[in-house]
């Protein structure tokens, strides 16, 4: 019953330097996006989706190395609750990230690799150059921007400091700060990360040979946090891997150890190691209220969107809390906000998985 | 879309035509958002939400009304002084934790407020408590003490008192019986549910 999706990749390289909440600039940035369905002739049905941390654009495309198909294409294409039929919808690479967008392992004005010579950025600057990228299509006003985690992040950052480039704010499993807990993990990745020989400072893009070890332990510290305890003990429990009894070694004996090297491996694959020192620290730098003098009702002072803020009973990486914060803000900034704890059992993770009630808050949302 | 939707229980009419059109209005306890929808589509207000069902919330929401989930005894701290033209508390009065808390709430986030309550005194109630000696289960009120959200029980009289108490000033009232408006005569016997307008 599906049609082909048509989907189409492009890459923009921005005419002018972007400036940067560091005070330096990024010369010569690129932007590669994806988008989905035909754009109308007004601009009016446009949807912006923002990736999380260890996404890319590739939402409902396949992606190029993985072959696997796009991270939210369960909820995006023809028919379905973000219908392709009706949305041109655009999802880009974050700057500082690895599938085309300028970062870490792009080349400088003398044609090396950046490396740790790339400048820190922030959340707010990952929104600048993709305002930029709306600014290159003529796009003035969103029908909606959507990011679930740090993709929330950045749809917060955008209703703050563009107010008037989306008409609905979708926030999913987000927050408007990292918390001192949110920070320690990420600080947990970037060391084993750092900790890996293979790293050398990050000038490890001549030979090839990257610090996969460092990575995967990262990765492994950080898809804890995206699952919950019920769920990882419903999945694994105590369970042995393809062994009748426990090896008295440190193989992985058990299968939550075998799924979580898997997935610490797989990741290199397809990750650059130091897009995630630059990514994470970007989001630990992210506070939305400090940007805006302290007080979380002010960054939403000139706000016309309409919000909906959607959290999980089970993330304890962003929990409900911390999305109460935004609603409570947004009720104080006097703007038509809603907000709904979804009950679902995969942890900070449920955004990207099968939970129905999220695709009926987020059609109605659309409407 | 001018006309009330059949099925509009009494309270939530007599409500609707009386909110100014075009006001901003917070409705605590929102439901499914049944009087938002009549409230956006009859008078073209800006309506929000408050609910504490997180399945209702969803309801509002896939209907394209804004609506938080929240509990409305704790949660309403966080809206600014006069932040809505009106604030209603529909058939939620009697669940409250601090129903005078409440009221004041009410009183500050809206300039006029609206609140409807099932009335205890009402005549059926009084003859089953008097003749069966039991906590009354009625049409209106039709759940076991045990299991009742109603841990508040008043009479008209009651927030009569009430609001004397506050000093709230009273704008309108409507008093109701099988679905139907009856007069104010001998309301605390013969009136199911109340709804009043209130200002301070």
């Amino acid at each position: 019953m599906a049609t082909l999706e048509t989907s189409s990749s492009s890459t923009l390289k921005l005419p002018d330097a972007l400036p940067l909440d560091s005070g330096q600039t990024l010369e010569n940035v690129e932007i590669a996006y994806e988008t989905y369905g035909e754009m109308a002739a007004d601009k009016s049905n446009i949807v912006l989706i923002f990736h999380a941390l260890t996404m890319d654009q590739y939402v409902a495309s396949p992606h190029p190395i993985t072959g696997k198909p796009g991270w939210w294409s369960e909820s995006v294409g023809p028919g379905k609750t973000i219908d392709t039929d009706r949305f041109h919808v655009i999802c880009a690479n974050v700057i500082g990230g690895c599938m085309g967008s300028t970062g870490p392992s792009s080349l400088d004005g003398e044609g090396q690799p950046y490396a740790m010579r790339f400048p820190v950025i922030t959340i707010r600057d990952m929104v600048r150059a993709q305002v930029a990228l709306l600014d290159h299509l003529g796009i003035g006003t969103l029908h909606a921007v959507i990011g679930g985690s740090m993709g929330g992040m950045l749809a917060l950052s955008l209703a703050a400091n563009y107010p008037e480039r989306a008409a609905r704010v979708i926030g999913i499993a987000t927050t408007a700060r990292h918390s001192a807990q949110n920070i320690a993990f990420h600080e947990v990745g970037r060391q084993a990360i750092m900790a890996d020989p293979n790293w050398r400072k990050g000038e490890y893009y001549a030979d090839g040979i990257s610090p996969d070890a460092g990575l995967a332990v990262a990765r492994m510290a950080a898809h804890i946090t995206y699952l919950s305890e019920a769920g990882l003990t419903e999945k694994f429990g105590r369970r042995l891997q393809d062994r009748k009894a426990i090896s008295f070694g440190f193989d992985a004996d058990f299968q939550i150890e075998s799924y979580l090297r898997h997935q610490g491996i797989s990741f290199t694959s397809r990750f650059d190691a130091n897009s995630y020192l630059y990514i994470t620290r970007a989001m630990d730098y992210f506070d939305l209220a400090e940007e805006h003098g302290g007080r979380l009702a002010d960054a939403f002072a000139g706000a016309s969107a309409r919000f909906c803020l959607i959290s999980f009973d089970t993330d304890w990486l962003y929990p409900t809390a911390e999305t109460r914060n935004v609603v409570h803000a947004l009720n104080a900034a006097a703007a038509p906000v809603s907000f709904v704890e979804l009950s679902a059992p995969y942890g900070h993770d449920s955004f990207l998985l099968d939970v129905p009630a999220l695709d009926s808050v987020i059609k109605g949302f659309l409407e | 879309m001018n006309a009330l939707p059949a099925n509009l229980r009494s309270d939530l009419a007599a409500i609707v035509q009386h909110v100014p059109r075009g006001a901003r209005v917070l409705d605590i306890g929102c439901g499914d958002g049944t009087l938002m929808a009549a409230l956006r589509d009859k008078r073209g207000v800006d309506a929000r939400g408050m609910e504490i069902s997180p399945e209702k919330v969803q309801l509002c929401v896939a209907k394209g009304l804004s609506a938080i989930q929240g509990d409305a005894n704790r949660d309403l701290e966080y809206y600014p002084d006069g932040s809505f033209d009106v604030a209603i508390l529909s058939q939620t009065l009697q669940t409250a934790e601090h129903p005078d808390k409440m009221l004041d709430e009410l009183l500050r986030i809206g300039r006029d407020a609206f609140v409807s309550f099932p009335n205890f005194a009402y005549w059926r109630m009084r003859f089953s408590l008097l003749v069966h000696g039991r906590m009354p289960i009625t049409r209106h009120l039709p759940v076991s003490w045990y299991e009742t959200e109603n841990i508040h029980q008043l009479t008209i009289a009651d927030f009569y008192a009430l609001l004397d108490y506050k000093g709230v000033k009273i704008e309108r009232s409507w008093f109701f019986t099988h679905d139907r408006e009856i007069g104010p005569t001998y309301a605390n016997w013969r009136a199911e549910y109340a709804v009043f307008q209130l200002s301070r």
